[in-house]
């Protein structure tokens, strides 16, 4: 397998000529270096029962507090989900998702009525989550070019091969290029509240802070930006839609800042996700300022939906979350459980360990000492 | 003509001065190959294609340009650029340095064929490049030159028709050696007209046979005889002689020294056979996950759906691609993408840490040695870890064990003995001491006394020094310590005869030197004279008419003089069990008891005979001597016939006995091995009665070691056939040391030493051919079987008698032997380089017997108790460090748990795991620059300062404690079991990382802004654990802190944030996806992110502290035992009285 050395018996084979007259002076001796004698000072360091014993106390006794920190929290932060994907018959959805086109011009909605049970304080944040949608796809991943999502002009023109077959459409390059940005989420969500006295109050949707701020201001650039009055609808002269949108790209949003490639939404789907079952950041609600009220408070809302994202024919599922979120992000039991199982297992251990240490460590003195 | 004609392929016919010798014969100039000298490998041309055919001959790189080329032509998961850069820098680095060294070699090519050379053409002289000397030419040589080719001599600036040369590049004896002009040449080299027919090239350095043919004008041509005393080999300097003109037989890549250079076989160690079977049975494990995977894949893509929904279509030509093809091209993926499990920079890192750490062996100041000015030699890196496996060490005795420092101690002539104590004392050097009692204060007659000196005097090849240096020598004396030989003869004349002996073998110096002591001078060999002072200050003259070599076959030489009287005599000394067979009977007894005493006293003794050759006698002996002198073929076998002929029917005058003191720290050495579990053998060419005496000096043998012989004098008593009775003997051993042995042997048969009795086993020579190549009788495997085991049960053997193939033959057959143990030899002459070859690890000393055991040995040490912290020390070490690298790269261990396996196995486990969860699509969890990196920057610098400097048991104690040495034996901690054991835990390791970091990410909003994180974030979790538990796993194992330790551990994590934080700081231009772009960054302000990486960090520790709190309870033990072990080696030594004063001194 191995063949075994890569030089130094290359050498041996061969001839070391020696000059003229040519006697060996090797006769230098070594140098009495604390490097070369392999005597440098150094620390040495023995693990012994006497300090990790209180290695793994100290780690019980603080894993553990964390761990329960860390339960209460998850276990503070309210989370609600809809799945809207409209498999049941009864669901509202259901027409919308058995028919299904792509050309269809008149979108199709539906409405689903949800119960908050309790109010939810500061800002709430609303994910659309998918499954079975595999993000994750080698073919996928890499079909994205990021040159030209970096407002490269050659790169707008002519995108990466790794775009294909969502490179070119019409002999007409598709802006932005590739599976990722063909396939974006294009369903609209609205919520409104059914305020108790009858009226449907819409809920207001901040879609700015839902993507990464690097992503964003750097990663992300539409092309000629920085221009004086850059005209996208201009620029993206010449390129086609992706074959799913709907919108050209220079159409996301009716804001500048928040259109064409640096449109929040698009990045945030540019994120390709790790499982094939994921959340997405879609919308905001900021807290009201005042501060007293609850952002949204226990009572009835309806989803409005527009249905446009396809996911029966993959067998996915798509869900509307409602979450508000804590120092550690969202809700997720799994550390707490995690650091307190952690904890108290070394905690156990340390207590096994010190008894049977304290029992071997006897045994060992009476059978030194009958030596 | 001579019987040579017969078969003339086999020889070469030169034309001295390319002057035909016949004018009938046509002259065609034979083909000859020229004088230069290639040692160079490559040319600037077939560099670049040559170097790199050689390196992809070696599997591990084929198997890595493999994977390349399947990443470049396949559409594979990860960038070409992935495997490529590592392959990249290993074949660059490898370029370099080899290209370097050929450089290197170059340039020595070049000085050596460009040198000047004075060539004599149609009588003049002409200066030439020594790379255009043709075969034939006449080539002039000056004092202090080397030679330029391998030349026959013709004329020497000398009187005596001789030349002296050195051959220190040669073989490293710095002696000088006499070499003789082609008798009987005219002195006008112009008028030569000669032709020489010698044999064709061949690589033996001390042989060559040849003749010359002189074409006189009028007369019948003369012909000559050629050995290798006239041949002077290139390389060789010439010293002491003014210049000689030389006729060029062989040259270029034809002469002596460049045939001798040809490789040795590759030797390979136990460790690096254990890293290939781990390899494979990990390219099984690869092969069979991809194998699975594609299976997956296919079964996961047949549903409804899954291929290819919507948002993830394929191209075209994906589409129209064969589903076989793409089946194959899938499996291929697979394999690229998990063939970081194999390893490309271990490779580089295991090569980095030989070739670096051999160097503590040259730097240790432990192995200098004042007296030659050296420090231990590494000629290849090799074996270093081997040093740490050893169980079986066969080492020589003369020169190993002994000084081969010889010093003549006493005497016996005609049955009396002659003990040197004090000359000066003494009116005339003579004293008897304790000869035979009847025979008290009695000596032999004056003559028979007489006639032993001029045998002294006579029968050796000592030349006596030049003494135009003497007023130097007196000064510095250096160049009669290098050499060894110096005789002060001052003290028994007149200081100004200062004198110095120079001789093959020392004993022969020695024996001068004891004839000196007693009155008779060796004055020196003049033109075939030798010149004797005797003790009455008269010169006395003898014509030396034919020295009859000394060689191991014979074990005896022999000259033949004529003394001014005219009387011819032959003087004989050889060991006894060659002489005595060829004197007279009667004699024999009276000497025989005086050998066999000085024997066991641990003295060399050799026997003195003499005998007058008649007229008729010398002149058949003569005839028969020239003949065979002149024959091309089998000339050895014919002058050994007519040597035997020769040395028959003398009388027997005496023997002396010449000590060889022990090594330095011989006996403490001997013991620290076998403490250490090592067996040791002493494979000797000495008489058994002196090398038993020397391995009880040794140690070796100790006061109740039952001695269990089988020797030709054991099998000849009684009157049944030797076979017979080697048969019952050895059945006999076996029964006591095998099976009546106490049943220790299974599990702890290294304990022996503690469990009941010790054996030593002897054998000699002659009985070891008898087992070994049995007559057709066929029981000779069963024999040697028996042997075997009885060996193996013994403490210690001895061989004695043994030819240098026969040591190599026995280490063989150890080597072979059940298990396979690993070989030591050591060994200081040329007769033991066979065995040095032969054995898994040869040792070298640099002795008085030459360079050539030093030349072909892996390791060379000035002295024998070098050994000891060769072993014990440096050995365990490297052996402990470069398993705990491999382990380290196959998985990563802990020094004392022999855990985890993490640096691959886990790396890429949670790759495979990840499919489950990506549609079998070959999705990379990390970033092509972390793959990449990983090995290559991340983990790597640690492991490599770990393996150069742990000790994790500091030396002091290593050489303290032998028993710490069985610790490691059998390769103790690189196997299988371990190696399973590191598997599993790698396998719980990966699963860990992998489903620790999944169930985080059921929830991807891990950022207190609500945003989530995607895929690369993910990965970038997983692998900054990996980085961080493999490096904290290798600080833990660190039981030897230097600040280099330190600067490594912390500065390759701290690199890896800081790359982590570049490589995702900048959008690079020419990267075609910014995939890591801030994801370190943002994964840093995620308290979850840092929760769950010190989360999983801790867990995959944990077994590791785990285990070394297990261990506790060994620990005091293990100390325990080291605090009692001087204790024990008190109370030994008060036991002792001999080793009382030398372990006093320590």
């Amino acid at each position: 397998m191995m063949a075994s050395s890569y030089n130094a018996k290359d050498e041996d084979g061969h001839i070391t000529v020696t000059g003229p007259g040519g006697g060996t002076l090797r006769s230098k001796k070594p140098e009495n270096t604390a490097f070369k004698q392999q005597r440098l000072p150094a620390w040495q360091p023995i693990l012994t029962a006497g300090t990790v014993l209180p290695a793994f106390f100290i780690i019980g006794l603080i894993f553990i507090p964390i761990g329960i920190g860390l339960y209460v929290t998850s276990n503070n932060i309210k989370e609600f989900e809809v799945d809207y994907t409209g498999v049941d018959m009864s669901s509202p959805c259901f027409n919308c998702s058995q028919n299904f086109s792509w050309n269809s011009t008149t979108p199709c909605t539906c409405t689903i009525p949800f119960f908050l049970e309790q109010p939810y304080e500061s800002n709430v944040f609303m994910y659309y989550g998918l499954s079975n949608f595999y993000q994750n796809h080698r073919r996928y991943v890499k079909s994205r070019d990021d040159s030209q999502l970096n407002g490269d002009m050659t790169s707008l023109k002519e995108p990466s091969k790794e775009c294909e077959p969502y490179a070119y459409h019409d002999n007409k390059p598709i802006a932005p290029c590739g599976a990722i940005a063909n396939s974006m989420f294009n369903d609209t969500l609205e919520l409104f509240y059914n305020d108790p006295n009858g009226t449907k109050v819409q809920i207001p949707l901040t879609n700015i802070g839902i993507a990464w701020w690097t992503d964003k201001h750097v990663k992300f650039k539409n092309p000629g930006a920085g221009e004086a009055n850059q005209n996208l609808t201009a620029v993206f002269q010449g390129t086609t839609k992706p074959l799913n949108w709907r919108r050209p790209v220079y159409e996301l949003d009716a804001a500048a800042n928040n259109n064409g490639f640096i449109n929040e939404d698009f990045i945030v789907w540019m994120r390709t996700a790790a499982l094939p079952t994921f959340r997405k950041l879609y919308r905001i609600i900021k807290s009201p300022s005042n501060g007293m009220m609850p952002t949204m408070p226990r009572g009835n809302y309806t989803l409005e939906v527009v249905y446009n994202y396809p996911v029966r024919s993959f067998e996915g599922r798509k869900r509307m979350i409602l979450s508000t979120i804590s120092w550690m992000g969202g809700k997720n039991p799994f550390l707490g459980i995690a650091y307190i199982t952690v904890g108290s297992v070394c905690f156990f251990l340390g207590v096994v360990l010190l008894i049977i240490h304290h029992k071997c460590g006897n045994r060992n003195n009476s059978a030194d000492i009958s030596n | 003509m001579l019987g040579g004609d017969e078969r003339r392929v086999d020889s070469r016919t030169i034309y001295v001065g390319h002057r035909s010798c016949s004018t009938t014969e046509a002259f065609i100039p034979p083909k000859f190959c020229d004088n230069r000298i290639v040692s160079s490998k490559y040319t600037v041309w077939n560099f670049l294609p040559k170097n790199l055919f050689e390196q992809f001959r070696r599997i591990a790189n084929f198997y890595f340009l493999i994977i390349f080329l399947v990443q470049v032509i396949v559409d594979t998961p990860t960038s070409p650029v992935t495997s490529g850069l590592p392959l990249f820098f290993v074949i660059t680095v490898t370029a370099i340095k080899q290209g370097y060294e050929d450089w290197l070699r170059h340039k020595a090519d070049n000085e050596v064929n460009k040198y000047q050379v004075k060539v004599l053409e149609d009588g003049r002289r002409i200066q030439k490049e020594s790379e255009k000397i043709k075969v034939g030419d006449v080539v002039e040589v000056e004092e202090d030159e080397t030679f330029p080719c391998d030349l026959i001599l013709l004329q020497s600036s000398r009187d005596d028709d001789t030349c002296f040369v050195t051959t220190a590049s040669l073989d490293g004896e710095s002696n000088h050696k006499t070499h003789y002009t082609v008798p009987d040449i005219e002195k006008d080299l112009e008028s030569l007209n000669a032709t020489i027919e010698c044999e064709q090239p061949q690589p033996d350095l001390y042989k060559f046979v040849g003749r010359m043919h002189i074409d006189k004008n009028d007369q019948e041509p003369a012909v000559r005889s050629l050995g290798p005393e006239n041949l002077l080999l290139k390389g060789a300097t010439l010293k002491n002689t003014q210049k000689i003109y030389g006729v060029a037989v062989y040259t270029g890549m034809e002469t002596k020294m460049a045939l001798n250079y040809q490789g040795k076989s590759q030797k390979r160690s136990a460790v690096e056979k254990s890293i290939n079977a781990f390899l494979l049975v990990y390219l099984c494990i690869l092969v069979s996950k991809a194998l699975v995977c594609t299976t997956l894949k296919y079964v996961w893509q047949s549903k409804d759906g899954q291929d290819e929904p919507w948002y993830n279509e394929k191209t075209q030509r994906e589409k129209d691609t064969n589903l076989y093809l793409k089946m194959f091209t899938d499996f291929l993926s697979f394999m690229v993408l998990f063939n970081f499990i194999i390893p490309v920079s271990m490779y580089v890192t295991v090569e980095m840490q030989k070739f670096l750490g051999s160097f503590f062996i040259t730097w240790d100041k432990d192995f200098f040695d004042p007296e030659i000015q050296e420090g231990a030699l590494v000629n290849t890196s090799d074996l270093n870890e081997e040093l740490g496996q050893v169980e079986y060490v066969f080492t020589d005795k003369t020169g190993t064990l002994t000084q081969n420092n010889m010093e003549f101690i006493e005497c016996c002539i005609d049955g009396f003995q002659y003990k040197y104590r004090d000359a000066s004392s003494e009116l005339d050097g003579f004293c008897v001491t304790d000869g035979p009692v009847s025979k008290l204060q009695q000596k032999a007659g004056r003559e028979k006394e007489e006639l032993f000196l001029r045998a002294l005097c006579l029968c050796h090849t000592v030349q006596v020094k030049e003494s135009t240096d003497q007023g130097q020598s007196q000064q510095d004396g250096l160049i009669d310590q290098v050499d060894g030989l110096e005789v002060d003869a001052g003290l028994f004349h007149p200081p100004q005869e200062q004198r110095g002996f120079i001789a093959s073998s020392p004993d022969e110096v020695a024996l001068v030197k004891g004839a000196m002591r007693y009155g008779f001078t060796f004055l020196g060999l003049e033109s075939k004279t030798m010149k004797i002072l005797n003790r009455n200050n008269d010169v006395e003259m003898y014509e030396l008419l034919h020295v009859l070599n000394f060689d191991p076959v014979r074990r005896r030489m022999s000259v033949i003089v004529r003394s001014k009287s005219g009387d011819t005599l032959l003087f004989c000394k050889g060991a006894d069990s060659s002489i005595f067979p060829r004197v007279r009977q009667e004699e024999v007894e009276r000497i025989r008891m005086h050998v066999e005493r000085n024997a066991t006293e641990g003295y060399r003794t050799l026997c003195v005979a003499y005998k007058i050759l008649s007229a008729e006698e010398y002149a058949q002996a003569d005839a028969g001597l020239r003949d065979a002198r002149l024959a091309l073929q089998d000339r050895e076998e014919k002058l050994m016939t007519v040597y035997n002929q020769v040395e028959t029917g003398m009388s027997l005058i005496g023997a002396t006995a010449v000590e060889d003191r022990l090594q330095e720290e011989a006996a403490e050495t001997m013991e620290a091995l076998q403490g250490a579990g090592i067996k040791v053998w002493v494979l000797t060419g000495d008489k058994m009665e002196t090398a038993k005496s020397t391995c009880y000096a040794c140690r070796l043998f100790q006061r109740n070691t039952e001695l269990l012989e089988l020797t030709v004098r054991t099998l000849e008593d009684g009157e049944r056939s030797r076979e017979v009775r080697l048969h019952e003997l050895l059945l006999e051993y076996h029964k006591k040391a095998v099976q009546d042995a106490p049943p220790v042997k299974a599990g702890v048969n290294r304990s022996w030493s503690s469990a009941g009795q010790d054996y030593g086993f002897i054998i000699d020579g002659a009985t070891l051919s008898m087992v070994l190549n049995n007559s057709p009788e066929s029981n000779s495997s069963r024999y040697k079987n028996l042997f075997l085991q009885i060996c193996q049960n013994c403490t210690s053997v001895l061989c004695c008698r043994m030819a240098p193939l026969q040591k190599a033959q026995i280490v063989k057959m150890v080597k072979n032997s059940k298990g396979s143990p690993i070989t030591l030899s050591i060994g200081d002459g040329a007769n033991d380089v066979s065995m040095i070859l032969e054995a898994h690890v040869g040792i070298g000393i640099k002795g008085k017997e030459g360079r050539q055991a030093v030349r072909n040995s892996d390791y060379a040490v000035p002295k024998l108790k070098h050994l000891k912290k060769l072993l014990l020390a440096h050995g365990h070490l490297y052996y402990v460090r470069i398993a705990h690298l491999v382990q380290y790269f196959f998985t990563s261990v802990i020094w004392f748990s022999f855990s985890v396996c993490l640096q691959n196995l886990c790396f890429i486990l949670p790759q495979f795991l990840y499919q489950f969860f990506c549609g079998y699509s070959q999705q990379p969890l990390y970033d092509a620059a972390y793959l990449t990196m990983y090995n290559i920057c991340f983990t790597s610098m640690p492991i490599l300062a770990y393996s150069l400097l742990e000790q994790h048991i500091c030396i002091e104690v290593l050489l303290d404690n032998a028993t710490l040495y069985r610790e490691i034996a059998k390769n103790a901690v690189l196997r299988w079991g371990t190696f399973l054991y590191w598997t599993v835990l790698g396998v719980f390791h990966g699963l860990l990382f992998f489903f620790g970091v999944r169930f985080l990410f059921s929830n991807p909003a891990l950022q207190d802004n609500g945003q989530v994180f995607g895929n690369w974030s993910y990965g970038t979790i997983v692998f900054t654990v990996l980085v961080f538990t493999v490096t904290l796993k290798l600080a833990l194992d660190t039981r030897h802190w230097t600040w280099i330790n330190h600067f490594v551990i912390w500065g390759s994590l701290a690199f890896y944030v800081f790359f982590s934080f570049f490589w995702g700081g900048i959008i690079w231009p020419f990267l075609r996806q910014q995939r890591l772009y801030f994801v370190f960054a943002n994964m840093l302000s995620s308290v979850s992110a840092w929760l769950v990486i010190i989360l999983l960090i801790l867990l995959s520790l944990l077994p590791e502290i785990l285990l070394v709190v297990f261990r506790k309870p060994r620990g005091p033990h293990a100390r325990q035992k080291k605090m009692m072990s001087p204790i024990l080696s008190f109370k030994q030594l008060s036991e002792d009285g001999l080793l009382q004063s030398s372990r006093l001194q320590l």
